[in-house]
């Protein structure tokens, strides 16, 4: 699979929401396209993404 | 005879160069403004050039004023600008100085949002002055936009934006600009506006604390109709302040790819 233009080896099948976290990131910090798509955050929980998705990340720190 | 646009009004003169206008309808002391460029040399004057000479000291009237205002703008962006209605989200330091920024180029009608008021420690990067504490940001930055410009239409919003009411509330915008401080509301609006309102542009800001090289605050486009200012890492937190220069300069990419989406460049 390709994330955020990189391209990683994903073993098996898994939950958005926890491959995020896997990943380091806060899922209210989020917003996620995958295979040109926008996920709403209320699938952030069930969506499933497999190594033949392209997903892009977009991550927000404080400030303003 | 040339026809021209002399301080807005279409013309036709036999003066070939832009100084001999200029001396014969007005005073010495006049600037000369040709197609946006304050020139200092006199210049052949073309058919459809637009002229503007600008009496210092003297208050035009009020249809010269409008357009007097913008005639340092590059020709051909005033009417985008002035027929675009554009919503800030969030009047803080960035808001607040987008806000400037897009009321200076002339934006026709600006939606400002923000459930706050204006206190002591805004005024480091926020554009307000002691006057304004205690006032409502979005009454205390309508106030200001009157006095830079009085032709915008300023609608101003007090309320704090959630899942409920964003996308009610920005709805018949052309551009979006987020400028909120907390970054999971960042995340809210962002989502809301990708998936409910998917064809209107939205820029973002991530990451313009502290006092890191201004070099790393760029603009990009990641994903379709959300663009992204900031360097994405330099969050605020305990240690690290928000100060003028580096959020002034992350605003100034906001509010200029908001002008550069209003002209159908889509390019960061």
């Amino acid at each position: 699979m390709r994330i955020n233009g990189k391209t990683i080896s994903l073993k098996e099948e898994i939950k958005l929401s926890d491959f995020l976290e896997q990943n380091g990131y806060n899922i209210n910090r989020v917003a996620v396209e995958k295979n040109g798509n926008i996920i709403p955050r209320a699938k952030f929980l069930t969506e499933i993404i497999n190594d033949n998705d392209i997903i892009e990340v977009v991550s927000f720190v404080g400030g303003g | 005879m040339l026809e021209i646009s002399l301080n807005g009004k279409k013309t036709l003169t036999s003066c070939k160069t832009a100084f001999e206008l200029r001396d014969k309808e007005f005073s010495n002391g006049s600037i000369v403004i040709v197609n946006g460029y304050q020139i200092s040399e006199d210049t052949i004057i073309n058919n459809n050039d637009n002229i503007f000479i600008i009496q210092k000291g003297v208050m035009p009237p009020k249809e010269q004023l409008e357009l007097m205002i913008c005639a340092r703008h590059t020709p051909k962006v005033y009417d985008k600008m002035k027929n675009a209605t554009v919503g800030i989200a969030g009047l803080g330091g960035l808001g607040s100085n987008i806000a400037i920024s897009l009321a200076r180029m002339g934006i026709g009608h600006l939606i400002l949002i923000d459930f706050d008021i204006v206190e002591p420690s805004n005024l480091n990067r926020q554009s307000y002055y002691i006057n304004h504490l205690g006032m409502l940001k979005c009454i205390a930055m309508k106030s200001q936009i009157e006095q830079i410009n009085p032709f915008i239409k300023v609608t101003a919003v007090n309320e704090y934006l959630t899942e409920n009411n964003a996308c009610l509330i920005l709805k018949d915008c052309d551009i979006i600009c987020e400028a909120f401080d907390n970054p999971n509301c960042k995340a809210m609006l962002v989502n809301e506006i990708l998936e409910k309102l998917p064809d209107t542009p939205l820029v973002c800001s991530s990451g313009m604390a502290g006092y890191e090289s201004s070099n790393t605050i760029r603009t990009t486009n990641p994903i379709k109709n959300l663009y992204i200012c900031g360097d994405g890492e330099n969050g605020a937190e305990i240690g690290r302040g928000l100060m003028a220069p580096r959020v002034q300069i992350c605003a100034g990419h906001q509010a200029n790819m908001a002008v550069r989406l209003l002209l159908n460049i889509k390019d960061c």
